[in-house]
């Protein structure tokens, strides 16, 4: 299995998710630099780790969404390839119109680190097959604006086709209908706020995360 | 020639308002042996301030213990850096932004761990922890939710920004703080051994090198402003707080730690406080070399800014670099990838002169020797404080469960939680222990090992007898790095006093230093970096009252292997409860008389240097042998509330099972020293290691249960819970 992690200037987990993938999924990692205009070959895994890209000025995600390496990972994602954005990297999803809605201020206003409970609501993707539907899982969030919206026709298209892929069980920001991570239309590109890569061993403080890099390695390998 | 005919004339006026006294004038006029011109003032004014100088505490600071094996740098350089084994080092240091925090909350904060950041990577570490100290006034005071609320957001802001994990510190309230607030910063980073950069520039004809941010006209005077008491006027003071950019800083961090992996570097200095001034003065001075710089290609954000605005701005996320010849490109190339600026603006010289141009004039030449050499040193006058008298009347509690309830729920022992879900404790994914235990731990990446980090201070037990504050603050880090199972090593310390200038607050000072050095040689954790920070007083509140003596401690300890750290939380019902350590009922200062007796009184306890380190080496045996299931240290408001914080983090009640007591609210809230709670499933080996060893052990009780009770007294956790939860979520939604 192959994978990348792209980097933009301000991404901070990018080395967890780098740690993640090489070591849960088992791939062949490497950094993939925004200002590249291709993509590696043969990629199994593209990975739009979390951070402030860009300081989050303008909009969280809006301007890493504009970077060259993009358009390339817009590209792999229409061809099929698997791809993950966490935290900043599902902002950048939804700025790049891979993914549907936006994320807006928490609804608490304040920054939130903590461990949230979450729901799985879709077990038929690439990424949570590790799962059963229905299982609660416990991922850690760290962020100042998770708070999904979307207008009530996506929403409905989204849970009418079962891309939510994860809800809270607690919402933490506000999340319309507790969104936690939702996939695309071809359910190989999922965003979630929530950091799966921050539950990986047991030093996490939970394993919970560990399951959604393992059953890709299994899809994909 | 240096070109004067442009700049106003130096008045007695113009001199009063750069900070320098009658004497510290004549004292430049003899360094330069002319009178200076606006530029050189302004430089001589910013090196000479308390803040840069350090010319009230220098003489006690060298008093201090720096050394040992564990040293690798002690203070001098912009952080102490010590052996962790392997081929690796721990870099950290604390530093104070308070001026700025209580007139600008959210930047003041902000900046404050930028600043901090910068001072550890500066030396080539990568940050991988920061904590911080803070000091409020009376959360009725009608600005304080307002700081409170700024300050968090700044270290948040910026901490979660840069991806550095905060995973530490303490926050304190006393009306002492109201009109002056303390926000102390630490940062810890990680390094190799072979790539520890420091200071001192060297090579003449090397390039000397800006990198970063631009220079804007932000901060001018800032460290001037630190060195002053705050007057009515200090709301107008707000253009003189820096504002931060996380962001840029991200970017250096990164940047400059790609140069570093190279050898290009000869020196380098980040720009903190009095900023291009005191960099290019530090690296020139500590390289004995000259330093020529030409003003006109220091990258600036504004136009016209003038040389003066140039050398006094405080503008952030800044470093200056000598770099080795013809290594100019490469390192170029490195900056313009992370989008930062970088210019050649000077190179070093052997004239032993700083010397600056801009627009093809000379507008400074200052002899670097005596710019150092004459700064002002002053040996103040200082008044011992009057040791307290024995606490008379020690009152007896009517009501154990009532008393603990009120205790837990008190502003100085209610759950920090809504600080601290605020901070990103965990990316880095080293993240073993975050805020809420006795020490933050961070397993150093890629390896087996862990650095344990904690801050701690007891302001008022420094009010009430300094040396003996001095000396408990040591020991409560000591104790808070054993309780987790790591082995102490250094110490840093951020000194906050008020005016140097009244000798009832120097006599708190040489007090606290007194009692910080006994302990430090007595536990061997060497003082490696500090700051000082001095003028905490505001006649804003219309006092002219100084805060608390705060010297505030950061320090840190090594666990050779994670899998033996320890936890506060209790783990399982059923486990026997033991107390290591003697308790007299020592109820002077203890947040029990204060908060449900309404009195600060008496004197603090006295700490055992030799029983503290008998009891930690015995306390990191039992860990490192996985004798115990959990450990918390004794601390503000005494055993009880200890217990019960072990309780609420577990989840699991306790009952106490202990002999008739005298007086047992003393017993239970008194706050005596050198003493830690366990719990454990071997009860009989405990005692039997205990019983070797000569170390005192009480058996307290048994956990289990959803209750904290004992003889009088039973408490439900739910309650306990919501009377801890309560203070912050209560005056947050207020």
């Amino acid at each position: 299995m192959k994978a990348a992690v792209v980097q933009f200037p301000g991404s901070n987990c990018d080395r967890d998710m780098f740690v993640a993938v090489r070591d849960a999924c088992g791939a062949d990692t490497q950094f993939v630099w925004h200002g590249d205009t291709d993509l590696p070959g043969g990629l199994d895994l593209i990975a739009i780790p979390g951070g402030f890209s860009y300081g989050d000025y303008l909009r969280s995600g809006a301007m890493a969404a504009r970077s060259p390496v993009m358009q390339a990972v817009v590209k792999a994602a229409a061809r099929g390839v698997p791809v993950l954005g966490v935290c900043n990297g599902f902002q950048i999803l939804t700025e790049a119109g891979l993914l549907p809605g936006a994320l807006m201020r928490n609804s608490g206003i304040d920054f939130i680190c903590r461990d949230a409970l979450l729901t799985v609501e879709n077990a038929d993707t690439p990424f949570t097959r590790g799962y059963a539907a229905g299982d609660r899982i416990t991922i850690p969030v760290a962020h100042h604006d998770g708070n999904y919206f979307a207008d009530d026709d996506t929403l409905d298209r989204l849970e009418g086709e079962g891309r939510v892929a994860f809800r809270y069980t607690d919402n933490v920001n506000g999340s319309v209908r507790g969104i936690a991570g939702i996939v695309n239309e071809g359910g190989n590109v999922l965003g979630m706020m929530p950091h799966p890569e921050r539950a990986i061993v047991p030093l996490h403080g939970g394993t919970d995360g560990r399951a959604l890099f393992a059953c890709l390695a299994r899809t994909l390998a | 020639m240096t070109d004067t005919a442009a700049a106003p004339a130096i008045t007695p006026q113009i001199v009063a308002e750069h900070g320098f006294s009658e004497d510290e004038y004549a004292n430049v006029l003899k360094a330069l042996g002319r009178e200076p011109n606006m530029v050189e003032l302004g430089i001589f004014s910013v090196m000479w301030s308390e803040h840069c100088s350090y010319k009230s505490s220098r003489l006690h600071l060298k008093k201090l213990p720096t050394e040992g094996p564990q040293v690798i740098c002690g203070p001098g350089e912009n952080a102490g850096v010590i052996d962790i084994g392997d081929g690796q080092a721990a870099i950290f240091k604390m530093e104070s932004h308070n001026h700025p925090s209580y007139i600008e909350p959210y930047q003041g904060a902000a900046t404050g761990v930028g600043g901090i950041l910068r001072d550890v990577f500066t030396m080539g570490a990568r940050p991988v922890a920061n904590l911080n100290a803070l000091r409020f006034g009376s959360p009725d005071h009608r600005r304080m939710k307002h700081l409170v609320k700024g300050v968090v957001a700044g270290i948040g802001g910026y901490g979660n920004c840069v991806g550095v994990p905060t995973v530490g510190g303490e926050t304190n309230f006393h009306p002492a703080y109201d009109g002056n607030i303390l926000v102390n910063a630490m940062t810890v980073g990680v390094a190799d051994q072979d790539k520890i950069f420091y200071s001192a520039a060297s090579g003449v004809g090397n390039s000397i090198v800006y990198v970063g941010a631009k220079t804007g006209r932000d901060g001018i005077h800032g460290a001037t402003m630190a060195s002053t008491e705050f007057a009515e006027d200090s709301e107008e003071k707000r253009p003189t707080v820096q504002v931060g950019d996380p962001f840029t800083e991200k970017l250096l961090i990164e940047a400059c730690l790609e140069l570093m992996a190279t050898d290009a570097i000869v020196a380098i200095q980040d720009m903190g406080a009095a900023g291009l001034t005191s960099s290019s003065v530090e690296m020139a001075s500590n390289g004995g070399v000259g330093i020529r710089l030409n003003m006109d290609a220091v990258p600036q954000r504004e136009t016209g800014m003038s040389a003066y605005e140039m050398m006094l701005s405080e503008s952030q996320e800044r470093m200056l670099m000598v770099l080795k010849p013809g290594r100019e490109a490469e390192a170029e190339a490195i900056f313009r990838k992370w989008e930062l600026d970088f210019a050649v603006i000077g190179e070093v010289t052997d004239t032993g002169r700083m010397v600056l141009d801009h627009h093809g004039k000379t507008v400074c030449d200052i002899p670097l020797g005596p710019l150092a050499d004459d700064a002002p040193l002053y040996d103040r006058p200082h008044v011992p404080t009057q040791p307290p008298e024995e606490l008379h009347n020690v009152p007896m509690s009517k009501d154990i469960g009532a008393d603990l309830l009120t205790l837990m729920a008190c502003p100085d022992l209610a759950s920090r939680r809504w600080i601290w879900q605020q901070y990103d404790s965990q990316v880095g994914g080293d993240t073993a222990q975050r805020s809420g235990g006795d020490a933050a731990v961070v397993r150093v990446h890629g390896t087996g090992k862990a650095l344990a980090m904690t801050t701690d201070c007891t302001p008022r037990y420094c009010f009430a007898d300094p040396e003996e504050g001095g000396k408990q603050a040591i020991a409560e880090a000591h104790r808070n790095l054993c309780a987790v199972g790591a082995r102490p090593l250094a110490v840093t310390n951020c000194l906050n006093f008020g005016s140097p200038q009244n000798p009832k607050i120097m006599g708190q000072i040489v007090g606290c230093l007194k009692g910080m050095s006994d302990a430090c040689i007595a536990l061997d954790m060497p003082i490696v970096s500090g700051n000082v920070s001095l003028y905490n007083e505001s006649k804003a509140t219309g006092g002219g009252s100084a805060i608390l003596p705060t010297p505030a401690i950061g320090a840190v300890g090594l666990l050779d292997n994670i899998e033996h750290m320890a936890t506060i939380a209790f783990k399982e019902a059923g486990e026997a409860i033991f107390m290591i350590g003697y308790g007299a009922g020592h109820v002077g200062q203890s947040l029990w008389l204060r908060e449900c007796h309404g009195r600060e009184e008496g004197p603090p306890p006295k700490v055992d240097l030799d029983v503290e380190l008998r009891h930690g080496a015995f306390v990191r045996a039992l860990v490192a042998a996985g004798k115990v299931s959990a450990v918390h240290d004794i601390a503000d408001g005494g055993a009880l509330v200890a217990l019960t914080e072990m309780a609420l983090a577990g989840g699991i009640g306790a009952r106490l099972d202990m002999p008739q007591l005298d007086n047992p609210g003393a017993a239970l809230f008194g706050e005596d020293q050198g003493r830690y709670l366990i719990t454990t499933s071997d009860a009989a080996t405990i005692t039997q290691m205990a019983e070797e060893a000569g170390i005192f052990l009480l058996a307290l009780g048994t956990t289990g249960g959803e209750t904290v009770g004992g003889t009088g007294f039973d408490v439900a956790l739910e309650t306990l819970k919501d009377a801890n939860e309560r203070f912050f979520r209560d005056w947050m939604d207020s």
